[in-house]
């Protein structure tokens, strides 16, 4: 059931009444039902794989609640007769315990996606191994299903039981409660990656029908819907002509796909998390924001906190910290600092870390080799903005005002787009030869007269929808503009009915006049959902 | 507090961000500050002057947001 679909739009909608009609002690049920009525018509061979991972989590959150409440039990019962070392002697105990609970759900739900979704690509690069050496072998590539979200539920769910083992919070006690927070629906499909803590709360409530609320969320879904459908899907024929022929579009070609897909998947997946989050406002729930106008950002690193945020901050509090802090990463940088001095000896453990978290990035993208060098490539640009550090220290010390700049701050912005365009060819082209050459001809292909002399309307889209792409990208970045000072949506509330009434029919009718619909076009899946 | 180690940790946190008042400033981490390869680079800069670590479950805004909170967790570690 496409987010795009109208079954989609109908099934929201009855959940919607019925949760506002049912008793409010009944509406997180009614919640749960909707989650597994969305996943089973989704697919009802991927039932199985989200219980497992419910009822494993929850087991195990569960033990290490008891396990933790016992050992507080004790030490308050032998304060009186334990010594600080033998204190310190017992929580260790305890902790190596609890720890295999935690490494064991880990290891079960990891092996699974790791199964489903890494199988065939292992397989692929034995072959291709078993190719290179001459070897007639093969083996057949295996035909499993790859349930709907697998990656953000089990990825959500595993930081809880890691917030769980940390003490963070306690456990949840109720199964169904804690089943609503791995299949929440809105969020199911895309994420965002949610916290439990920060979900949970909002997500059990009991919600009073408010039509502030309700009409907040729609606003919020209308606008989702108008950069997916009148955006998004209507960049996605162009580009689509693009990359299905990298022999024909080579050079000013290339160029302008790696923009248009920038703004595709952009429209995309901010687009579909709108329409996540505005699901839930309507429900009263609250849901992380996933994006902070991340093309505004100063530098790559600055682009990964404000891009889908949920994912970074997962892999920075699960992956990057442990990797770096842990003892023998901490020896490596007593050594490198001892063997390269201190000022590159440190960094050793932040390179080394950053580099596993890339490759992981890139790897829970997709199971493919492109996916991999996408994440490299950004873990290298990183690296080299990191190592520049110092140079822009000193260029700013000698230009203080330089920051203040209108040009300056452009520059910036225009040097992130571009980098981070760069990098997702690898996620356009889906073969990474293939991306280095269409690169390539960039540098060694001159036709962009050819281009803007009818070449573009050769890729399934007329002028008219070159305009309306245009419109939409200006409405984009004024309201982006806007949010730098404040909710947008706020603004428009305090302002006179016929004001408020032109803008939300206006965008109303510009998804229903403009979206892209009807022949050549298809309401098409979103780009994150296969991940 | 002990002023020794504040004066140490103030050291080493200039190093790291020279234009920064480390003594009154208290949204290290909220006002993003202190990003994660400074946390990293912070842990790795304790370790080796008290040798003590500074484990993932504590890297969180409540010790990380103020010199004085660091201060309070490496005695807290120290302790241990």
């Amino acid at each position: 059931m496409l987010f795009t679909s109208y079954e989609f739009m109908i099934f929201v909608l009855v959940t919607a009444v019925l949760y506002y009609l049912v008793p409010k002690r009944f509406q997180w049920c009614l919640l749960l039902a909707a989650d597994y009525v969305f996943y089973a018509i989704a697919g009802a061979a991927y039932l199985p794989f989200i219980l497992i991972t419910t009822i494993s989590a929850y087991l195990a959150g569960m033990k290490l609640r008891s396990m933790k409440r016992r050992q507080e039990q004790y030490l308050a019962e032998h304060k009186a007769q334990m010594n600080r070392e033998e204190k310190k002697a017992y929580k260790a105990v305890e902790k190596k315990k609890q720890w295999r609970w935690l490494l064991l759900t880990l290891l079960l739900n990891l092996g699974i996606l790791a199964v489903l979704k890494y199988t065939n690509f292992t397989i692929a690069n034995i072959n291709s191994l078993l190719h290179t050496f001459g070897s007639g072998g093969r083996i057949s590539p295996v035909d499993f299903v790859l349930p709907l979200g697998i990656s953000f539920y089990t990825f959500q769910t595993l930081g809880y039981i890691i917030d769980v083992y940390r003490g963070k919070y306690e456990a949840e006690t109720h199964f169904f409660k804690f089943a609503l927070f791995v299949s929440f629906f809105p969020q199911l499909v895309q994420g965002p990656i949610s916290r439990f803590d920060a979900l949970s709360k909002s997500l059990f409530a009991e919600h009073r029908f408010d039509a502030v609320t309700v009409s907040r969320g729609l606003q919020r879904i209308l606008w989702g819907y108008f950069k997916k459908m009148v955006i998004a899907d209507r960049m996605l024929v162009a580009v689509n002509a693009l990359i299905q022929n990298p022999d024909t579009y080579q050079g000013a070609y290339v160029f302008a796909g790696m923009l248009f897909y920038a703004l595709e998947l952009y429209a995309d997946f901010t687009g579909g998390i709108d329409i996540t989050i505005g699901i839930a406002e309507m429900l009263g729930i609250r849901v992380a924001e996933n994006f902070h106008r991340p093309y505004f950002s100063k530098n790559i690193k600055e682009y990964w906190n404000r891009w889908h945020i949920t994912m970074g901050t997962w892999f920075t509090d699960y992956i990057f910290y442990p990797i770096s802090v842990c003892q023998p990463m901490l020896n490596l940088s007593k050594f490198s600092r001892k063997h390269l001095g201190d000022a590159l000896g440190k960094r050793v453990p932040v390179y080394l870390s950053s580099f596993v978290v890339w490759f992981t990035t890139g790897i829970w993208h997709g199971a493919s080799w492109n996916f991999i060098v996408w994440g490299l490539g950004n873990f290298v640009v990183i690296m080299i903005s990191q190592e520049l550090e110092p140079l822009y220290r000193r260029f700013h010390g000698r230009f203080p005002q330089a920051k203040e700049k209108w040009g300056f701050r452009a520059f910036q912005v225009l040097r992130t787009v571009l980098l981070m365009s760069s990098l997702r060819m690898f996620d356009c082209y889906r073969d990474v030869p293939l991306t280095f050459r269409m690169f390539g001809t960039m540098f060694t292909r001159w036709n962009w007269g050819e281009m803007f002399r009818g070449g573009l309307m050769g890729l399934g889209l007329a002028g008219k929808d070159y305009f309306i792409l245009l419109a939409g990208l200006v409405i984009l970045i004024v309201v982006s503009l806007l949010q730098r000072t404040g909710g947008v949506r706020e603004r428009i509330a305090a302002k006179p009915v016929w004001i408020r009434t032109f803008v939300w029919y206006g965008l109303f009718l510009a998804v229903l006049l403009f979206g892209a619909y009807g022949v050549g076009y298809d309401a098409s899946q979103f780009i994150y959902n296969q991940f | 507090m002990d002023e020794n180690i504040m004066e140490t940790l103030l050291e080493i946190l200039s190093d790291l961000h020279p234009d920064v008042d480390f003594e009154t400033c208290d949204t290290l981490i909220d006002d993003k500050i202190l990003d994660s390869f400074d946390i990293v680079s912070l842990i790795s800069e304790i370790n080796n002057e008290w040798d003590v670590t500074v484990p993932a479950d504590k890297i969180d805004p409540q010790y990380f947001n103020s010199a004085e909170a660091l201060c309070g967790l490496i005695e807290e570690l120290l302790e241990d």
